[in-house]
C-alpha cells in the first residue's frame, strides 16, 4: 500500500498553491488588471488631449490610407508592433513573477520551521526529497504557468483595446488584428517556461538552501553572503589570481546566483550580446522566437548553472532532513 | 509479537548538554507508555530520535526500521502529535483532510469526517481562526483516522482547558486504542494520564531511571501514613521520601516489605505525581 509518487507530487504542489495563493494567483491577476487600467486611462487621456487640440487623425481616412499604402514589409512591422504590445503586458508580469519566486523560495523551507508546522508535515509519509522538489516545481513551473496564462489573457485584452480604439478612428479592426500573431506569441511564452526552469535552477537552489539552512533571517544570509563575498573579492582583487576581472565574480556568482529567478535574464545576460545583435540586425524578427531563445541551450553558462543548482538542491534536501531546531 | 521499539545505548549530545545519556528501553505492542520527566530531561529528544527527526548514536529499531535511514517508510506506520498549534495556520479543515487523504495510504476519510462531525469545526474554517482546543480536535481527527501501529504524543494537551483535555484522552481510549496499537505519551499533567497508562518510564538527565508496567509499580512502591510515634521506625527503613499531612507523616518506600509497612500504618499505592516528585528530587537544585 503506497501512494504513487506522481500523486504525492500533485498534492504537494497543490498544497503550495493553497498556501501561496496570494503570490502565485492574485499577484499576476492584480498586476494584469492594473496594467490594463493604466492603458485604458492612457488612451482616454490621449483621446481627450487629441479632441481638445482638434487633432483627428482617423476620420479623414488618413490612417486608413497609410495602411492601404503599406507594402508587405511595412505590414509585418505593424504585426510586430502589435506582438510587442502583447508582450508588453507580459513584461510587467515577469518582473512581479521574479519577486514572487524569489521570496517564495526564501520562505519555502523556513516559514514552517519558524511556526513549527514542519512537525506536522514531517509526520506524514513524504520524503524530504519530494517536499523540496515540490517547492522547485511550484516556483519554476506552477508560478510561471499562472503568470503566462494571465499574461496571455491580459495581452489579448490589450490588443482588443488597441483595436477598438483604432476602430473609433475608422480603422478596420480585423484587418489590423490579422497582422498580429497572438498564437505565436502564446506559443513562444509557454515554450519559454522549460528554459526558465533550467536557467533559474542555480538561483532557486541557492535560495532554497538558505531557506533550509538559516536559523533566522534567510533573506539576509541569501543576499548578504554573496554580496559580502563580492566586496571582499573586489577589495583584495582575488579574481586577479585566476586572471579574471572582478566583474566576473559579480556577474557570474552574485548576479547569476540571486537574479536568475527573474525570467528573461537568461536571454539578456546568458549570451555575450549576440542575441540582441541578431534581433537588431533583423528588426522584423520576433525576439521571443523559440529558435532564438533556445540558443541559450548552447551556452556553457546555462549548463554549469544547472549542475550547480542541482548540487545546491541536494544540500537543501540534506538540511531539510537533518536540520533539528523545531 | 516482537517489540515496537528497541533502543540500546541511545546517546544524543547537543552543543552544551547531554540530552540522552546511554538510554536503553523496550516497548511492546498494545501498550500505553507514559514517558515522564522534568523539563529538559530528554523526553522530546527521545521522541525525536524515534521519529527520525534528529541524529543520535546507539541502536534504535522502530517497527523494524532504522529511523535515521528509513524515515519515509517508518512514517507510513507512525503518527505524531507534537504540542498544540503545529498545524499550519493558513490551512482550512477541508484542505487538511484532502491533503492527508491523498498522501497517506492508511487514512480513512469517512472515519475522519465522522470525528469532525462531532465537533464544531467547519470545512472552510482556517486553523488561524481556531482556538487551541479546536486545533487539537482537528489534529486528533486526522491522526485517529490513520491506521498506524504507533502513535506518539508530545505534550498533546498543553494549554488546553480541562474539558478538551478530558475529551482528548477519552476519544483516544474509546475510539482509537486497541491491542495492535501502541501509544507513547509525554506530559506534565501526570494525573490525567495516570489511569490510562499501562507502562511508566521516568527519564532524568537523559537516563531512564524507572521503566516498569503499572502493576509492577503498584507492587514495588508503597506509601504509608504513619503517626508521629512510629515516624522514627519508618525513617529507619530508608524511605524514598517523606512529607507531612495533617500532623501525620507520609513515607514512600521502594521495594520494602509490605507486611512490615502495614504494621506502621495505613498503606496505599502512591500516585504517579508523588512518585515522580520523590524520584526527581534535587533535579533543579
Amino acid at each position: 500500500m503506497k501512494t504513487p509518487a506522481w500523486k504525492t507530487m500533485y498534492w504537494l504542489v497543490k498544497r503550495e498553491f493553497w498556501e501561496h495563493r496570494g503570490g502565485f494567483f492574485w499577484a499576476p491577476i492584480i498586476t494584469g488588471g492594473v496594467f490594463l487600467l493604466l492603458n485604458i486611462m492612457g488612451i482616454i487621456a490621449a483621446e481627450v488631449v487629441g479632441a481638445r487640440h482638434g487633432i483627428n487623425f482617423g476620420a479623414s481616412g488618413g490612417l486608413r490610407r497609410v495602411i492601404a499604402d503599406m507594402d508587405a514589409g511595412d505590414l509585418s512591422q505593424v504585426g510586430f508592433a502589435l506582438d510587442v504590445a502583447m508582450y508588453s503586458a507580459m513584461g510587467l508580469l515577469i518582473a512581479v513573477l521574479g519577486f514572487v519566486v524569489f521570496f517564495y523560495c526564501l520562505g519555502a523551507l523556513y516559514d514552517d520551521r519558524r511556526d513549527r508546522s514542519i512537525l506536522f508535515w514531517k509526520s506524514l509519509p513524504i520524503s524530504d526529497t519530494s517536499t523540496v522538489l515540490s517547492k522547485v516545481v511550484s516556483a519554476t513551473v506552477l508560478a510561471p504557468i499562472v503568470a503566462v496564462a494571465t499574461g496571455i489573457i491580459v495581452g489579448m485584452l490589450q490588443l482588443l483595446i488597441l483595436a477598438l480604439t483604432l476602430s473609433f478612428h475608422g480603422v478596420n479592426v480585423w484587418q489590423l488584428l490579422v497582422l498580429a500573431h497572438p498564437f505565436r506569441v502564446m506559443f513562444n511564452l509557454i515554450g519559454y517556461i522549460p528554459l526558465y526552469v533550467l536557467w533559474a535552477l542555480p538561483s532557486v537552489g541557492w535560495l532554497l538552501l538558505c531557506s533550509a539552512w538559516a536559523r533566522n533571517k534567510p533573506f539576509l544570509w541569501a543576499v548578504a553572503l554573496p554580496v559580502a563575498t563580492g566586496l571582499l573579492v573586489s577589495w583584495f582583487g582575488i579574481m586577479g589570481l585566476f586572471d579574471l576581472p572582478t566583474t566576473w565574480f559579480w556577474k557570474n556568482i552574485v548576479q547569476r546566483g540571486l537574479l536568475s529567478v527573474f525570467p528573461g535574464t537568461g536571454s539578456v545576460f546568458g549570451h555575450n550580446g549576440n542575441i540582441a545583435h541578431s534581433v537588431a540586425g533583423n528588426p522584423g524578427m520576433d525576439f521571443m522566437d523559440l529558435g532564438n531563445t533556445y540558443q541559450l541551450l548552447a551556452s556553457a553558462n546555462l549548463w554549469i548553472g544547472v549542475v550547480i543548482g542541482l548540487g545546491l538542491l541536494a544540500g537543501a534536501i540534506w538540511f531539510r532532513r537533518w536540520r533539528d531546531d523545531s | 509479537m516482537s517489540a515496537v521499539i528497541t533502543a540500546s545505548g541511545l546517546t544524543k549530545r547537543y552543543k552544551s548538554a547531554l540530552a540522552l545519556d546511554n538510554a536503553s528501553f523496550r516497548i511492546e505492542p498494545g501498550r500505553i507508555v507514559g514517558l515522564i520527566g522534568p523539563n529538559g530531561a530528554g523526553k522530546t529528544t527521545a521522541l525525536k530520535a524515534i521519529l527520525g527527526l534528529t541524529d543520535f548514536t546507539g541502536e534504535l529499531n522502530v517497527l523494524g526500521f532504522d529511523p535515521r535511514k528509513q524515515r519515509d517508510k517508518l512514517m507510513g506506520e507512525v503518527c505524531f502529535i507534537a504540542d498544540v498549534a503545529v498545524l499550519p495556520r493558513w490551512i482550512k479543515v477541508r484542505q487538511a483532510v484532502d491533503f492527508v487523504a491523498n498522501v497517506h495510504p492508511r487514512f480513512d476519510r469517512a472515519k475522519c469526517e465522522a470525528f469532525l462531525a462531532r465537533t464544531k469545526l467547519q470545512p472552510d474554517q482556517r486553523v488561524r481562526q481556531m482556538s487551541k482546543g479546536m486545533i487539537v480536535q482537528l489534529h486528533l481527527a486526522l491522526v485517529m483516522a490513520i491506521d498506524a501501529k504507533l502513535l506518539i504524543l508530545d505534550e498533546p494537551t498543553l494549554g488546553l482547558d480541562i474539558l478538551y483535555r478530558k475529551q482528548f484522552y477519552q476519544h483516544l481510549l474509546e475510539d482509537y486504542f486497541d491491542e495492535n496499537k501502541t501509544i507513547i505519551v509525554t506530559t506534565h499533567q501526570v494525573e490525567e494520564v495516570e489511569h490510562i497508562l499501562t507502562d511508566l518510564m521516568f527519564i532524568r538527565d537523559g537516563r531512564i531511571v524507572l521503566d516498569a508496567d503499572m502493576d509492577a509499580v503498584g507492587e514495588r512502591f508503597i506509601e504509608v501514613m504513619v503517626g508521629a510515634d512510629k515516624a522514627d521506625a519508618a525513617r529507619a527503613l530508608k524511605p524514598l521520601d517523606e512529607r507531612q499531612v495533617f500532623g501525620k507523616s507520609i513515607f514512600l518506600f521502594d521495594g520494602a516489605n509490605r507486611a512490615t509497612l502495614e504494621q506502621l500504618g495505613e498503606t496505599r499505592r502512591p500516585s504517579i505525581s508523588d512518585l515522580f516528585v520523590a524520584t526527581m528530587k534535587g533535579t533543579y537544585a
